[in-house]
């Protein structure tokens, strides 16, 4: 129930702390993201705050992607656009860019973005089977195995671990660590990996606590 | 979104946090290196020599190896020559060799892991 901000992910470095480690981190630009719609109680049964991030030209987008932006009176459209369900939305206007500094060094985020589409991946890179021997006359490699019993029950017990598509698939790595954060250049050092390939697109939240 | 790419802006943020001024360093080699360690909260300056046998990587995530034999032990420690905890490092000896690994003295012992001396002679 808290506002997060876009980003575009621009790879992996490493930084050294003030004990002289060297910490890995994740360069993430992420804003400035203008609010482009804000929904509340009255008008949408909800509340939460519609932001969009990437500057663009009208060509890219539609005709009511391009109204939808004019609305918010934004001079320039945006190509992505998202929501953040929020318990407060009174302190924002339409337009207002939404930067960095609503996250500070130190603290702990989730970061969601698209996986690395790996295609279509068998059962050891899929699902971490073990695989056969290599040697002694196997000729079992990397087959998946039995898949169930025989006649009883005659069938494939659904969700059955199999190859198939791997990756491109949205993913959230929670209670990352923000190490440093930029604002005059928006930027956002995030310790560890993140989701997806390089240039695409992410989402930053603080940390959403589960349970307890 | 700013005018540089991604590269770019890595890298700027790479060149902060490196050395403006690292020696030159050359396989065969030998250095010194003055490491920043902490023993029981406090800090102090341990100095190693030994001959570099490798270097890799490039900009801030450059690590050279170094080896020395220590009581008929051979050790070798990797350091990563931007880090604030590598205090400095000279150049005691310049090495002549014609290799860009030189793993082969890990197989050596006694006279044989000496590396031939480099002899510069000043240019005019």
């Amino acid at each position: 129930m808290s506002l997060g901000i876009l980003g575009r992910k621009l790879g992996m470095t490493q930084v050294f702390d003030a004990e002289g480690r060297a910490i890995p981190v994740t360069v993430v630009e992420a804003g400035p993201c203008p609010v482009t719609q804000i929904k509340t109680e009255a008008t949408d049964g909800y509340t939460a705050l519609q932001i969009g991030f990437i500057e663009t030209r009208e060509k890219v987008l539609s005709k009511p992607e391009i109204g939808h932006c004019k609305k918010a009176g934004l001079e320039k459209p945006v190509r992505h656009l998202h929501e953040f369900r929020m318990d407060d939305v009174a302190n924002y206007t339409l337009g207002q860019a939404v930067t960095v500094d609503i996250f500070s060094d130190g603290q702990v985020i989730d970061v969601a973005g698209t996986s690395i589409g790996k295609g279509f991946a068998g059962g050891q890179k899929r699902h971490h089977f073990a695989r056969g021997p290599m040697a002694h006359g196997s000729k079992n490699h990397r087959a998946p195995g039995s898949i169930g019993a025989g006649t009883t029950p005659g069938r494939v017990f659904p969700g059955k671990k199999m190859p198939g598509h791997l990756g491109n698939v949205r993913v959230t790595i929670k209670k990352l660590t923000v190490i440093r954060v930029i604002p005059e250049r928006n930027l956002i050092l995030i310790k560890g990996g993140i989701p997806g390939v390089e240039g695409s697109l992410v989402e930053i939240t603080p940390n959403k606590k589960v349970g307890r | 979104m700013s005018s540089m790419n991604a590269q770019e802006i890595i890298r700027s943020l790479e060149a902060e946090q490196m050395k403006p001024v690292l020696p030159v360093l050359h396989i065969g080699d030998t250095v010194k290196v003055n490491v920043r360690i902490r023993e029981g909260g406090k800090e102090r300056t341990q100095s190693y020599e030994g001959t570099i046998i490798s270097m890799q990587r490039s900009g801030i995530n450059r690590t050279v190896t170094v080896r020395r034999v220590f009581q008929g032990i051979g050790v070798e420690r990797v350091f990563l020559v931007h880090s604030p905890r590598v205090e400095s490092m000279t150049v005691t000896r310049l090495g002549r060799v014609r290799r860009a690994k030189l793993y082969y003295l890990r197989d050596r012992i006694g006279k044989a892991t000496r590396v031939k001396q480099k002899i510069v002679r000043k240019s005019t």
